[in-house]
């Protein structure tokens, strides 16, 4: 059935020469400041977005999808720089705690109105609640910018007045270091009792609450999870992009997210952050040959991974490498 | 607010509500059926509105008299219904009728990403207006206040008209009462010999020309520019949402509830007209979480 949302069981379990390979991969992208430093910044993005996707991700475990997830993503990015504007010399830590927290606000007060439905209804009032924050940024231009958008300046460091290239530098790195960590710690939360009951109402809602236990509690915690997520990702990406616009909640944002979390391999995290840096990368060097057919191209390449493979890239990645176990 | 501007913002949701119902018909119609919910909607009320741009524009450049104008926007929703439509649900959505909700919804919000870039490709990112048929109609004033006859008394009257026909149609014809009963139980439909493929693709017809007509008959008295089909499938599904999904005289009062709190924001709070029908519905939903008219799905064990 679903295979789109279930996923192979990549995680916890994966052999050994495959855990070997993604913590050189980690190492891999440590080393690009040096290797490759004109790739620092796509990197960056792709990490940051990767985050996100990692939330849209999270509720595809339990059978969801939501087409407004860059929600939280811009509520996040937004509150950075407010809080960038009104208190002068903020530290890098203080926003990203603010705007994580902020997401995870917006998370519950719209959570606890979304976590009562599931299927369409789930995805399309994500959507609307998403084109709401979306047109208040637009209209309301003389608080949020209008389509201008606040521009950000560059926060210190724990007290410290970075340069440019060493506030990347710095930004590139926290990104990794958060990207393992929270990557962890959602692969931890999948396999936790909480986890496993929010998995549980992608197979049976009904056995869940003959559990004694209500499912739209179950549901609200990887609510939360997910707009923490995608909040941590959107206060990297306006520092690192050092603007805001209400492009960050448009719905083409998160139509990208679940783009890249169903290409990754829906419901895997590995396949998340893998997803996020081959779309970072294609998009980066295509877009400028395929700029007008773009969302064609995705849309037409989203229903071949549908269709034809539905395991996404980590399906594929797993399967030859289980087969290349077999034969040697 | 005196008298003029309660008129003013009374026929604005009218003529409003009878065009969000017409495409929300549509979208209702398709869910009703075959429980689907086509993301792609939008899309193609944004294609019926540009087909009908360039083809009355097209044939009045000819020297053809503007009334001309409404003929041919029942050929561009036609158009748009069959040539769009009909490959969609016979090329994609029959492969997936098995598959879970959310493949379902992928599959058309695909297709939408790929429609909305079509429509830039083909008609470009400048707005168009074309407002012949507008003006075709003339005024007509009530009460003192002078409008279009096309909004205050076309829009509705096809809205009406649409909404009456197609509840003579699913109830009283062949082929409405082979819907009807493919909608209750399909394998039971097929079973006494109802041949359900073509049911779901002469349904997905109808509801793709049913938004087709919607932007045809929207594309008089509005610019149209990119991004109106994403505005549009958000609004219709507000709609569809606060009736309860396949509820088709509910979405005639939820589209009225909807046009009529828009209209008046804009004339007392501008700023939140835009946020009023997402309001009204998550209202709604709030103390019916199944919509005003719809009831509460059967739960499997």
């Amino acid at each position: 059935m679903s295979s789109v949302t279930t996923t192979a069981p990549a995680t916890g379990s994966s052999p050994a020469a495959l855990s070997l390979l993604w913590i050189a991969g980690v190492v891999l992208l440590a080393a690009v400041p040096f290797l490759a430093p004109n790739l620092q910044l796509l990197v960056n993005f792709a990490l940051a977005k990767g985050l996100a996707v990692v939330g849209v991700t999270v509720l595809l475990r339990a059978g969801q999808v939501s087409f407004g997830h860059a929600l939280f993503f811009g509520i996040s990015a937004y509150i950075g720089a407010f809080v960038m504007a009104s208190v002068p010399g903020m530290d890098f830590f203080g926003i990203l705690i603010a705007g994580t927290l902020g997401a995870a606000l917006a998370g519950l007060v719209v959570g606890l109105f979304v976590v009562r439905y599931r299927g369409i209804f789930f995805g399309m009032l994500n959507l609307a609640f998403s084109m709401i924050f979306w047109s208040i940024l637009e209209k309301f231009y003389h608080i949020t910018g209008g389509a201008d958008g606040i521009r950000l300046t560059r926060p210190t460091v724990l007290g410290m007045e970075l340069g440019r290239d060493a506030f990347e530098l710095f930004l590139y790195y926290t990104a990794i270091v958060l990207v393992v960590g929270l990557g962890w710690f959602t692969i931890r939360w999948f396999a936790s009792p909480v986890g496993q009951l929010f998995q549980t109402i992608k197979t049976n809602e009904t056995r869940l609450e003959y559990l004694g236990i209500s499912p739209r509690r179950a549901m609200l915690s990887g609510y939360l999870l997910s707009a923490a997520l995608c909040g941590v990702g959107g206060i990297l990406m306006a520092t690192a992009q050092g603007v805001v616009t209400p492009e960050y909640v448009w719905w083409v944002r998160s139509a990208e997210m679940v783009f890249i979390a169903v290409l990754g391999g829906a419901g895997s995290v590995r396949g998340a952050f893998l997803g996020a840096l081959i779309y970072e990368f294609v998009r980066t060097y295509a877009s400028a040959y395929a700029g007008d057919v773009w969302q064609m191209l995705l849309g037409a390449f989203l229903l071949v991974i549908i269709l034809f493979a539905p395991g996404g890239i980590i399906g594929i990645f797993e399967r030859v490498f289980a087969r290349g176990k077999g034969t040697s | 607010m005196n008298l003029t501007t309660f008129l003013l913002a009374l026929f604005d949701g009218v003529s409003y509500a009878a065009l969000v119902f017409i495409v929300a018909l549509g979208l209702t119609l398709i869910f009703g059926v075959m429980r689907i919910l086509n993301v792609a909607h939008g899309s193609l009320y944004a294609i019926g509105a540009y087909a009908t741009v360039s083809l009355v524009g097209w044939v009045l450049a000819l020297g053809a008299a503007p009334i001309l104008a409404f003929p041919l926007m029942i050929v561009s929703a036609i158009l748009v219904g069959v040539l769009i439509g009909g490959p969609v649900e016979y090329l994609l959505l029959r492969r997936i009728y098995d598959k879970p909700e959310v493949l379902q919804l992928l599959v058309t919000f695909a297709v939408f990403m790929i429609l909305e870039d079509v429509q830039r490709l083909v008609w470009g990112t400048q707005p168009y207006f074309e407002a012949q048929a507008l003006r075709a109609l003339g005024n007509v004033t009530v009460f003192g206040v002078t409008y279009t006859v096309y909004q205050l008394i076309l829009l509705p009257l096809v809205a009406l008209t649409l909404l009456v026909g197609l509840r003579f149609f699913l109830r009283r014809t062949v082929t409405g009462k082979l819907i009807t009963a493919t909608t209750e139980d399909r394998e039971a439909a097929q079973s006494i010999g109802i041949d359900a493929d073509r049911v779901f693709l002469l349904t997905f017809v109808m509801g793709a020309i049913l938004a087709g007509l919607g932007g045809a008959l929207a594309s008089p008295t509005t610019s149209i520019l990119p991004g109106m089909g994403a505005d549009m499938i958000v609004l219709s599904f507000a709609v569809v949402a606060t009736a309860g999904l396949g509820q088709i005289e509910g979405a005639a009062i939820a589209a009225l509830m909807i046009g009529m709190g828009r209209s008046f924001a804009i004339y007392i709070w501008p700023e939140v007209a835009v946020l009023v029908p997402y309001l009204i519905m998550v209202l709604v939903l709030l103390v019916r979480p199944e919509g005003l008219f719809g009831s509460p799905a059967a739960r499997k064990i």
